[in-house]
């Protein structure tokens, strides 16, 4: 167990409220301090990249993780609420239990990259800055918790930290209909959590820790099929209950990722939300669905897992066909993108749904390459509609040679968006097929799946072309092209797509002992 | 220096990416835009590619592999490792050349060709672009390393194809050719993951080593073989997804020379050539007729086309077709040679239609020209060398690699027997069409009176670096470079590099198709040869006669004859409608599942989750009413009612002691009355 | 005729009633005070013939003395308070004296 302390203080725990440190800093400056309430929050933010890079370079890959707390790094634990219980036996007891492992480690990098991009990004924001800063960092906080928390408890607060942030953001700074596009998502959201709530409480009932006798909220404890006595809810014997807690379980998360046919939040929170924030909405939120799936419902109801292997194939095969064929009729370019993301995190469900070694490999590297990815373009959507104030695709043209920078940008992150060669989708994509090929029937999804790329490719190259060939429209003579402070926040992430094109093992190798591990669990191979 | 030699084909693949990158960040900043930068690191590149063969012959071929990435230890399948290398045996040795060599002359000839232009570098930066992808596609020794580069030839034709993005048509040929290969990709990625299944390795000798162990077998391997040959399918633009390769001419003239000639489509051949020994009969039937298939359709439409470019489309799509069915039917070497001559001479055509291009100043219809030989005469020459060699006509490179390919179709019909005949029918008639449709070009194009005057005496011979390529390129259709005989290339050292391989699954036989042992099938094409050779050397020269006959001596009056076979004229000229077919079946098919998609997904699924929220709104409004009548209602009533109770008892509180005395009199009287009857 | 407790009784009941009477219906704030004072010497009646024939001593006079103390004491505050009434009423009629009413 790797115990990594600064100032007496755990990482993880630095990772997480180091926002919150920021966030208070930022109300105790003036609100008319614009720069400096900017440059607090980028300087918190690149902290937190910074923390994340000493964690990568400290990070064990050999250490599975998992189902083992030996396995876990950084980990921190400490009680947190313990009450005597007063309608049953024992204790309420909750931990502040923290950790990462192969699979959540990823994410935590990818929350700290995408939040400082986000941040820089933010400087366009023009009103209120003091409060969408506070917001934006709590909102980190909620990100960052949610993938180092191991108690049930403690990630379910996290997972609701999240929304509030995410709603006042989306509903204050949006656009037109940003009331409307903040109450959906809010709801939607919620209406998942409820799912989770009711399973996890039903989780704390049937569980028994096997050390101490009591109920528990420990995830990793959870995982152990021991913790549940045969007659109990979710006990061997309640198998009927236990799928029905997977199935609900993958509503709640499913709501998140999103899965057809719960989508259709997404395009509106996208078209609504500033910039800044469909960048993190895209990169990270996005992602906490599917590390929801594999950390929870995977690792406690591995049964399930297998179960609903064809359900979830179908869902996914669904969501990238579907995705991509909405995502052609759109007119509105971040629209479009939106429901690319809905195509794309279809591959992500098809890698899980395969319950293979490569195929949750590729899952989780795709989650990994879509936020990057997916952040270059909304953050290309917001340079063009900060410029022109329309985001309409037949409203522009000929924008290559007005703007080549940008053009240079763009066209790198579409191409790997449909999954290029030589950028870091195609590895993960590659890997999802490949691991869904593994079964007789996913095989088939696959197959079906494979013409997602082909639609991927139409709607993309009819992107670059509305926006950038042919001539120039006359109004938009006056367009500038990209600048430095938009460079800055693109850039490294194409540094980082086109390097993990070419040298994925420097991500597969951080994860690849973890999933080993958790395909083994789901298919009860010790 | 063994050791540095292993490592030069890598020098060889970075070099113009070197030149790409150079040129992409700093060329505004090199004299003339970086143009010479480029031109002058292909020709180094040239000159390390023709070591790296010559090495060949002395070496051997051999492999270097790197681990790329792994997947960690897993506890049934063990540590995962995914290897990524390069190798050399004969296939890349020819194709490095090839490729460096028609790429360097595309570079000097761009030089020129390309000056005005506004985006001059980032025209050779994506020259060089392009030559890495190519390169890489050539060098690696997997078949997933194969796909990274096939898709980034891809990429980098797309940008080629549509360099000038100002115009719309340039803009849709580009999109349609990297969809259409996406199309056919799609395929080769489903044939990858079914070896990947089977067989767990992506390396060719892995691959290979499976096969032989019989891992991938049967059905499978038929499938696995039809899914990689759907990949050549559509960069080697064969019948169906041969229609991007006509539109893509809308690119520059040297970028046709280079990728739609020589190199990209050349791809597709050289994928079938790379993984033929494993290819199974079933497969290679289909292999066999979709090549023949292609050739016949592309020769009928390459008859009828008026656009000098367009006619050369279709002719190398012919061609292509040519090389696809020559592996189809066993022929491995020849279609591989076929490949090769093709290259050097088919670049050439392309390059001198683009100096006529540049000539004429930017004309492409040739009812427009006429009498360019006075004119041009070096083009004229290159092109003529380079025509005799594509229709086949003896002592040219093009007449040693045709006849090869029609001797092993002869042999395949003889071998297999029956309806099969028909694939040797259909060659030896592509190859009088092909003579025919090339003659009239030249016939058209230099020979005749001039039919517009005012460009005609515009029109002036092209400078030095346009014409150096073009002669070198013409020189290279001669039969010399390839063997010195002038009638069978089997003594030359081409076909002594490249031998024919000894099929894996030879003895097995298809549903119509036989493998045989090499030695066996060897002795069918020597058998063939002697008749094939004649018979294409009538079949040309009938096809070339008539040529001169229709366009140069008038003997027979062409309108008429177009005006009595109308309706085949027309089914040819409009390229047998395959374009309609498909805006319709696949084009307007999927824009209208893409809207009707969105229409359900605004009205439908978000519908029902508005339709949710405005339900629960409305039972919302109930239910606030409910409270506000029912639950409000009751306790105002029993707020009314103390109320009321209260204004009958306020009466009792005079405020006068007395009352409240005889109030307490009367009470106690009462309580004592109650206790007494109690 | 022997007097007995009986007779005691009988006459402390109507001398309650007399002063029960006085004070229900007395408009005059003094006139009730007597009232008061007529309950008080009933009561003191009682205890004493109780005592008397109860065969307790002492007891009952004791407790008159005491009570007849009392009245006097609420003789002096009641007068104070039939003063004060005065005062602020302008008169001594209780009934005027209702702001408890309100």
């Amino acid at each position: 167990m790797i115990e990594f302390k600064l100032l007496g203080i755990g990482i993880l725990t630095w990772m997480v409220f180091l926002p919150v440190i920021g966030m208070i800093a930022v109300l105790f400056v003036p609100k008319s301090a614009e720069k400096s309430i900017k440059y607090i929050a980028v300087g918190f933010t690149s902290l937190l990249l910074v923390l994340a890079a000493v964690m990568l370079s400290v990070y064990d890959p050999a250490k599975a993780g998992i189902n083992s707390v030996a396995g876990f790094q950084f980990v921190e634990k400490m009680t947190w609420i313990d009450v005597p219980a007063f309608l049953w036996d024992g204790r309420l007891k909750v931990e502040y239990f923290m950790g990462v492992d192969g699979i959540s480690f990823p994410m935590v990098l990818l929350t700290a990259l995408i939040s400082l991009i986000g941040a820089i990004a933010s400087f366009s924001v023009k009103r209120n800055e003091k409060g969408y800063y506070v917001m934006y960092l709590f909102l980190v906080t909620g990100m960052m918790g949610v993938f180092v928390s191991l108690d049930l408890f403690l990630f379910f607060v996290f997972w609701e930290i999240m929304l509030l942030p995410m709603y006042f953001l989306i509903g204050i700074w949006g656009g037109e209909r940003r009331e409307y596009a903040a109450i959906k998502f809010f709801l939607y959201t919620l209406f998942g959590s409820a799912f989770l709530l009711l399973v996890m409480i039903g989780l704390f009932f049937s569980s028994k820790d096997p050390e101490t006798g009591l109920h528990t909220f420990n995830m990793i404890t959870l995982m152990d099929p021991k913790t549940f006595a045969p007659d109990s809810l979710f006990g061997i014997l309640n198998q009927t209950w236990r799928l029905l807690a997977f199935a609900g379980l993958f509503v709640g998360f499913a709501i998140k990722v999103p899965a057809f046919p719960f989508h259709t939040w997404l395009p509106d929170a996208h078209v609504e939300a500033p910039t800044a924030i469909s960048v993190i909405l895209a990169g990270v939120l996005l992602k906490m669905g599917t590390y929801g799936l594999l950390r929870i419902s995977y690792s406690i109801f591995p049964d399930g897992a297998r179960y609903f292997m064809y359900p979830i194939a179908i869902i996914a095969c669904i969501n990238i066909i579907y995705g991509a064929l909405c995502a052609m009729a759109q007119k509105d370019f971040k629209k479009l993108i939106a429901y690319s993301s809905i195509s794309h995190m279809g591959y992500v469900l098809l890698g899980m749904a395969s319950n293979t070694t490569i195929g949750i490999n590729g899952a989780i590297l795709q989650m990994f390459n879509h936020g990057t990815i997916t952040a270059i373009l909304f953050l290309s959507v917001g340079v063009i509609y900060d410029r022109a104030h329309t985001r309409g695709l037949y409203d522009f043209g000929g924008l290559a040679n007005k703007m080549p920078k940008y053009f240079s940008v763009l066209i790198i992150a579409m191409f790997a968006s449909i999954g290029l060669p030589g950028l870091s989708a195609f590895i993960s994509e590659t890997f999802i097929f490949l691991g869904a090929f593994q079964n007789q029937f996913i095989r088939v999804v696959a197959i079906i799946s494979v013409l997602g790329i082909i639609l991927n490719a139409a709607y993309i190259l009819w992107t670059i072309q509305r926006i950038f060939f042919g001539n120039l429209p006359e109004k938009w003579n006056d367009l500038k092209d990209i600048n430095a402070r938009e460079l800055i926040s693109t850039v490294p992430l194409i540094i980082i797509v086109i390097f993990l094109g070419i040298f994925p093992s420097y991500m597969l190798n951080l994860m690849t002992a973890s999933v080993n591990q958790l395909v083994n669990f789901i298919w009860g191979i010790n | 220096m063994e050791f540095a030699l292993h490592k030069l084909p890598l020098v060889v693949l970075l070099i113009p990416m070197f030149s790409f990158l150079v040129l992409s960040f700093f060329g505004k900043k090199l004299p003339r835009g970086g143009d010479w930068f480029g031109t002058t690191l292909l020709f180094i590149n040239l000159g390390f590619s023709v070591f790296i063969l010559y090495s060949l012959t002395q070496l051997g071929k051999y492999e270097l592999n790197v681990e790329w990435f792994n997947l960690g230890e897993n506890k049934i399948l063990g540590l995962q490792t995914f290897y990524a290398g390069f190798q050399i045996d004969a296939l890349t040795g020819v194709m490095l050349v090839v490729v460096n060599a028609i790429s360097a002359f595309v570079h000097l000839f761009s030089v020129k060709y390309m000056e005005n232009d506004t985006k001059y570098t980032r025209y050779f930066a994506f020259l060089g672009l392009f030559t890495f992808s190519m390169l890489g596609l050539i060098l690696g020794n997997s078949i997933v390393l194969m796909y990274v580069f096939w898709e980034l030839v891809g990429v980098s034709s797309y940008l080629l194809i549509g360099f000038w993005y100002e115009k719309p048509a340039p803009q849709e040929a580009a999109k349609k050719a990297f969809i259409v290969n996406r199309v056919g990709d799609a395929g080769f990625l489903l044939g990858i993951l079914i070896i990947f299944l089977t067989i767990g390795s992506f390396t060719f000798n892995g691959i290979f080593e499976g096969v032989e162990a019989g891992k991938l077998s049967g059905g499978m391997l038929t499938a696995a073989g039809i899914l990689l040959f759907c990949g050549a399918v559509g960069k080697s633009a064969q019948f169906p997804l041969h229609v991007w390769l006509p539109d893509a001419m809308e690119g520059p003239t040297p970028v046709s020379a280079l990728i739609h000639a020589a190199t990209m489509v050349a791809a597709g051949v050289y994928l079938v050539a790379r993984v033929f020994v494993m290819l199974s009969a079933d497969a290679l039937t289909v292999i066999t007729y979709i090549g023949v298939i292609t050739a016949f359709i592309s020769a009928t439409i390459a008859i009828t086309q008026n656009d000098i470019k367009k006619v050369l489309a279709y002719s190398t799509i012919s061609q292509l077709g040519y090389m696809i069915m020559a592996i189809g039917v066993g022929a491995y070497s020849f279609g591989f040679f076929h490949l090769v001559t093709h290259a050097f001479f088919k670049a050439c055509l392309f390059l001198t239609a683009g100096s006529v291009i540049y000539g004429m100043h930017h004309v492409q219809d040739i009812r427009e020209m006429g009498g360019l030989r006075k004119k041009m005469p070096i083009t004229f020459y290159t092109f003529l060398m380079a025509t005799l060699a594509i229709s086949g006509v003896p002592l040219t490179s093009g007449f040693l690699s045709k006849d090869s390919i029609l001797a092993a179709t002869l042999a395949f019909g003889s071998i297999n027997g029956g309806f099969n005949y028909i694939v040797p029918i259909l060659a030896f008639l592509i190859a009088g069409m092909t003579a025919f449709y090339m003659f009239r070009l030249l016939i058209l194009t230099f020979l005749g009176e001039p039919k517009n005057k005012e460009k005609y005496d515009h029109c002036h011979e092209s400078p030095k670096q346009m014409t150096i390529p073009l002669m070198i390129l013409a020189a290279l259709s001669f039969f010399g470079v390839f063997s010195f005989n002038p009638f069978d290339a089997s003594g030359g050292w081409f076909l002594k590099l490249v031998k024919m391989p000894e099929h894996l699954l030879a003895g097995t036989s298809g549903l119509f198709y036989h493998i045989l042992p090499l030695e066996e099938y060897m002795e069918h094409i020597h058998h063939a040869h002697m008749t094939a050779m004649v018979l294409s050397l009538v079949i040309s020269g009938l096809g070339i006669l008539t040529a001169f006959t229709f366009y140069y001596w008038k003997k027979v009056d062409v309108e008429k004859l177009t005006e009595s076979i109308k309706p085949l004229y027309n089914f040819s000229l409009n390229k047998w409608y395959f374009d309609e077919l498909y805006d319709i079946i696949a084009i307007k098919s999927t824009m209208g599942l893409s809207r009707m998609s969105a229409w359900f997904d605004g009205k439908v699924v978000d519908g029902a989750v508005n339709g949710a929220a405005s339900v629960t709104r409305s039972f919302s409004k109930f239910n606030g009413l409910f409270d506000n009548i029912v639950v409000d209602g009751l306790v105002n009533l029993t707020g009314g009612m103390v109320g009321a109770f209260g204004l009958i008892f306020r009466k009792f509180q005079t405020g006068k002691i007395q009352t409240y005395i005889a109030f307490l009199v009367f009470g106690i009287l009462v309580m004592y009355f109650i206790f007494r009857v109690l | 005729m022997e007097i007995g407790l009986n007779h005691y009784l009988v006459l402390s009941a109507i001398l309650f009633g007399l002063g029960l009477f006085a004070m229900i219906t007395r408009r005059n704030a003094i006139l009730v005070l007597m009232g008061i004072e007529l309950i008080l010497n009933a009561a003191n009646i009682n205890l004493v013939a109780f005592s008397h024939f109860g065969g307790m001593g002492v007891d009952g006079q004791v407790l008159t003395i005491f009570v007849m103390i009392l009245a006097v004491a609420e003789a002096a505050v009641a007068l104070g308070i039939v003063l004060n009434l005065y005062n602020n009423f302008a008169t001594v009629d209780v009934d005027e004296a209702n702001t408890m009413k309100d």
